[in-house]
C-alpha cells in the first residue's frame, strides 16, 4: 500500500485475492507512476480468499484525496462490501467515492492514467467504464 | 522518421498533422498507450491518432481508445493536432514515439 499526496483522484483496488489486488497495484505503479494515491486490499481477515469491509475502509483512508476516490472491484462480494464501506464513511466523504463498473486490472490502470492527468472523479470513472461501453 | 510538415487547414487554429513509425518492440500496447495519453493530456490541444492518413481518428487522451487502436511495431502512426499549444503537443508526442516510449532504455 502506498500513497502520494497530490490533488489527484485516489484509486482503491479490491479483489478477493490479495495477490491480484497487489499485482494490479504493481501494474498501476509501473505503468502510470506515483502521481496517484493508490491502495489495495484483498482476501478475508484469515488470509483466505474474500473481501472485508474493514480492509476496504482502510484502503480508502490510505488512498484518500480531496478529489475523491475511485474503487475498482472484481466479483460480487467485493462490490457489496465496497458499497457497505462507502456507506460507513463520514458523510462529507461518502459523495466523493465511486465504485467503477470496470474490470479490476484494466480499470485500475485506466482510472489511474486518467487521474494522473488531473481529471475529475467523474472523468476517472467514465474512462474506466469505457471498457464496458 | 518524422514527416513534420504541417498541413494547414482550419481557420481558428491550424490543424497540424505528422506521422512517425512505432519503433518500440511492443507497438502501442498498454504501457506506451498510458504514456501517450498522459503526454496528450498535458496539452490543451485536441490530439488524435490514426493508423491511416485518412483516419479513422482516435482521441489520444483516452487510454481505452488508444489501446484499442492496437498499433503494432513498425506501424506508421498519424497525428492530427488542433489547438493553441498544438505545435508543442505535436513535438512532444512525436518525441515520445521516436524514443520508443522510453522502452529501449530503463523501464520506469
Amino acid at each position: 500500500m502506498s500513497n502520494s499526496e497530490s490533488g489527484n483522484v485516489g484509486i482503491v483496488i479490491v479483489s478477493h485475492s490479495a495477490k491480484i489486488a497487489e499485482g494490479a497495484a504493481d501494474m498501476v505503479r509501473q505503468m502510470v507512476g506515483n502521481a496517484v494515491p493508490l491502495a489495495w486490499t484483498g482476501g478475508d481477515p484469515e488470509g483466505g480468499l474474500g473481501t472485508n469491509v474493514a480492509g476496504i475502509l482502510k484502503a480508502i483512508e490510505i488512498a484518500w484525496s480531496s478529489a475523491g476516490v475511485a474503487i475498482l472491484v472484481d466479483l460480487g462480494g467485493a462490490e457489496t462490501n465496497s458499497e457497505m464501506a462507502v456507506e460507513m464513511l463520514a458523510e462529507d466523504r461518502r459523495g466523493r467515492v465511486v465504485i467503477c463498473n470496470a474490470p479490476v486490472v484494466e480499470g485500475a490502470v485506466i482510472a489511474a492514467t486518467e487521474s494522473s492527468g488531473g481529471s475529475s472523479l467523474s472523468a476517472v470513472q467514465r474512462s474506466a467504464e469505457e471498457f464496458y461501453a | 522518421m518524422h514527416d513534420a510538415n504541417a498541413s494547414r487547414a482550419s481557420k481558428s487554429f491550424t490543424t497540424l498533422t505528422a506521422s512517425a513509425v512505432l519503433v518500440n518492440p511492443v507497438g502501442l500496447h498498454a504501457r506506451p498507450s498510458v504514456k501517450l495519453t498522459q503526454c496528450a493530456k498535458s496539452f490543451a490541444a485536441t490530439i488524435e491518432i490514426a493508423l491511416d492518413a485518412d483516419g479513422p481518428w482516435t482521441d489520444a487522451k483516452s487510454p481505452v481508445k488508444v489501446m484499442r487502436v492496437k498499433a503494432p511495431q513498425g506501424a506508421m502512426l498519424y497525428f492530427r493536432v488542433t489547438g493553441l499549444d498544438g505545435e508543442a503537443a505535436l513535438a512532444a508526442v512525436l518525441a515520445l514515439v521516436h524514443d520508443g516510449f522510453g522502452e529501449a532504455s530503463s523501464s520506469d
